[in-house]
């Protein structure tokens, strides 16, 4: 483990005002700075739109689709394990349940956006086109699973404040397999909007969102454009968090807690709020999910299965390292499609990788870098890269 | 079970039901504390969870259920008519024999995986343990190992009815049975752990085992081997998953496939039942087991059944929250 030598100042608000200054230094003025600061939104924007509309031109005929679904699928794996990735990676905190955190977003989006177009439209199906209403009710949607996740983060987050890692993990494991019991016992869905107009609140106890059959016909609103709009959102985020001050106290309470606590650092708030942006981006990429075609949300999504998966690319990818991390959930969700007679030994492989990784390389395959600190610099120092990644702070836009 | 279908009076509940449940509960209660004693011996020495424990289990039940279909045939029997009454031998061979094959994967695992991690942060180990665990499953789950479907498991003990009683009269008359596989689960598993209860506090293994546990490496400088001690304790720790693994698909035949969420379930429960005790403590254990077991079925029987699992993991967070050590734990001071 690599020692942050920056984590002595880790104070909270002090660094992250030094943080402000610096880089405000650099901009002219109020307004530059943050046209510079909403930049690798409007990059991530474009290049979503690109992928969005060139796409399904450049894989012609009936394989669009499939390609389409994969690269969906890579960018709702790769929001999850960025963001289980603030947990496990930066906090260094052990969650093995975001899954849950995902599958109850998931359904809330679900409910909100089935039953919110059923009433404001007559039926569940995609309303309006491309940025239509529908999909503002969509967005809207995954936002509000979002909220609710992290509701559910801060519940989980908080035995966390009691418990070191081993035990938090079985607190997760048991929060996924809990939302899995509770959703099974949810009502019937209703498939009719005069039903649903006539009904009554009262329906809606306990939420009708199809029980231990899963919820059906949620309108499909998920696109490339969508997906990859959030995932720019949740990398920005993820990236910034890593460099500001607040990030070097998640990171500083990984390093060491005791440490940590003798410089200030909040403890307890630094691991409940990262249980709590965690699980916020966990319950959207949950309404992705929900949205996309092919997908019949279940109860079985909260299982600890689909965690392991998350669990595996954060592993894999490097603790606390996000392109790593993208790396590898890229990487363990697209090779499975393109192996599919090998299915049976899929968890196999992913298993030994997880083994040796620990007994070979047990930070992880970029460990806590990120892929461009791989590149040889022209810094004449010696100093060890983590002091390089981190001397980089006080311009953290200038990258 | 009653046929009838009512909702149970919470003041004053019929007392067959109560002792029915009773019955279940102590019988379940004995499996979760085998089962646990096991996590909370390997955290007491090694500090981590082994979650590839659970995965015992399921290995002892599926190789229970793989020697009965080759065993029966082979004396002449149908092993998929539960009228067939094979003799009492075969239960002890198959018992004891999944017994012996499950501690050797527990040494494999503890020699190939667990040792080379013993200096390595708490973390790797878990994660580790997680895909020592995922590996268990998924080979399981080949067809050339036992496959991915259910089986049921053919009836080794005979289903006598040593006891019932009768409550009440006439229509609303109750019988309350306590089977022959009640009794042989509880008798066997305190048997075993009264045995494990004489080899940890009265034998000299037992003794090298506590020093590890205390302090392995004062331990080492005492002359106690380390890795021999830490490999026995995962063997003894597998043996009784095992014999767990074997009585619980005597009780349920119905098996679930290995990698299925009822198994990592049973598991998680039982690693409840340790914490609760007192993780790393023997004695916890066995208490924290027929606690989880008695909050579990009572709580199925006189809320709902359909919310099992919660109530064991809502207990688990109010223990955590209370008294973080468990029932029977001394607190642990962190020293910087």
């Amino acid at each position: 483990m690599t020692r942050t030598p920056d984590s002595r100042r880790n104070n909270g608000s002090a660094s992250h005002a030094e943080v402000t200054a610096s880089a405000s230094d650099s901009q002219s003025g109020f307004v530059g700075n943050t046209l510079m600061g909403l930049m690798p939104f409007a990059v991530g924007i474009v290049l979503a739109s690109l992928l969005h509309f060139v796409l399904p031109h450049v894989i012609p005929g009936r394989a669009g689709p499939y390609y389409s679904r994969i690269v969906t699928d890579i960018g709702i794996a790769i929001i999850m394990a960025v963001s289980l990735n603030i947990v496990n990676g930066m906090t260094g905190q052990f969650s093995i349940g975001h899954a849950g955190f995902m599958t109850l977003g998931g359904y809330m989006a679900a409910f909100m956006s089935y039953y919110g177009s059923m009433y404001l439209w007559g039926s569940a199906e995609t309303h309006g086109g491309f940025l239509g209403t529908g999909e503002l009710l969509f967005v809207m949607s995954c936002i509000s699973g979002g909220l609710l996740a992290a509701g559910a983060g801060y519940v989980v987050g908080l035995p966390s404040l009691r418990l070191r890692g081993d035990y938090l993990a079985i607190v997760t494991l048991g929060f996924g397999e809990i939302i899995r019991v509770i959703l099974q016992q949810t009502g019937k869905v209703i498939d009719n909007a005069q039903a649903l107009k006539t009904g009554g609140l009262s329906q809606m106890i306990p939420p009708p969102v199809g029980g231990a059959l899963g919820f059906d016909d949620v309108p499909k609103y998920t696109n490339l454009f969508w997906v990859y709009t959030i995932l720019t959102v949740t990398l920005v985020v993820a990236y910034r968090l890593k460099r500001s001050g607040l990030g070097r106290a998640m990171i500083s309470v990984r390093e060491d807690e005791i440490a940590a606590q003798a410089m200030g650092v909040n403890i307890a708030r630094q691991k409940v709020l990262a249980f709590v942006i965690a699980a916020f981006f966990a319950g959207v990429a949950g309404g992705l999910f929900a949205h996309e075609r092919g997908v019949i949300l279940s109860p079985k999504d909260a299982g600890f299965q689909r965690s392991f998966d998350y669990v595996i690319m954060t592993v894999l990818g490097g603790r606390g390292s996000i392109t790593g991390v993208m790396l590898a959930a890229g990487l363990l969700t697209a090779l499975p499609e393109f192996l599919r007679e090998f299915e049976q030994y899929r968890l196999i492989v992913y298993a030994l990788l997880l083994i040796i990784m620990m007994l070979v390389r047990p930070q992880g395959l970029l460990g806590i870098h990120e892929i461009w600190d791989l590149w040889p610099r022209r810094r004449s120092t010696s100093l060890p890269s983590s002091t390089v990644a981190t001397s980089a702070t006080s311009s953290p836009e200038a990258r | 079970m009653a046929t009838v279908h009512y909702f149970p009076d919470p003041l004053f509940p019929p007392m067959s039901d109560f002792v029915q449940t009773l019955i279940t509960a102590l019988a379940i209660g004995s499996l979760y504390a085998l089962i646990a004693l096991g996590y909370t011996m390997v955290y007491g020495i090694l500090k981590f969870i082994n979650f590839a424990h659970s995965d015992i289990v399921v290995l002892g039940a599926w190789l229970s259920y793989t020697l009965a279909v080759r065993i029966l045939p082979s004396l002449g029997l149908d092993p998929h008519n539960p009228a067939t009454v094979p003799p009492f031998w075969v239960a002890a061979v198959v018992m004891l024999a999944a017994m012996v094959f499950c501690g050797v994967i527990g040494f494999a695992i503890e020699r190939l995986a667990y040792r080379r991690l013993r200096r390595a942060p708490r973390l790797n180990v878990l994660i580790t343990a997680i895909g020592v665990s995922l590996l268990l499953q998924n080979i399981g789950q080949l067809d050339f190992v036992f496959g991915a479907s259910p089986q049921k498991m053919p009836a080794l003990l005979p289903s006598w009815e040593l006891a019932s009683i009768t409550f009440g009269e006439g229509e609303s008359a109750r019988r309350v049975v306590l089977g022959l596989i009640d009794v042989v689960i509880f008798s066997l598993a305190t048997t075993l752990m009264l045995l494990m209860q004489y080899l940890v506090f009265h034998t000299k293994l037992g003794v090298a085992m506590r020093a590890v546990s205390f302090n392995t490496d004062n331990a080492a400088l005492m002359g106690i081997p380390v890795d021999r001690v830490v490999s026995f304790t995962f063997v003894l720790g597998s043996v009784l998953a095992a014999a767990a693994g074997f009585l619980y698909v005597t009780k349920y035949p119905s098996m679930n496939q290995p990698a299925h969420a009822v198994w990592v379930l049973l598991g998680l429960k039982a690693f409840v039942a340790a914490v609760i005790g007192g993780i790393g403590n023997v004695r916890g254990a066995v208490l924290g087991g027929f606690v989880i077991a008695f909050v579990e079925q009572f709580g199925a029987f006189y809320i709902s059944s359909n919310y099992r699992d919660v109530y064991v993991f809502a207990l688990l967070i109010v223990i955590l929250l209370v008294k973080p050590s468990g029932l029977l734990g001394s607190p642990v001071r962190e020293k910087v």
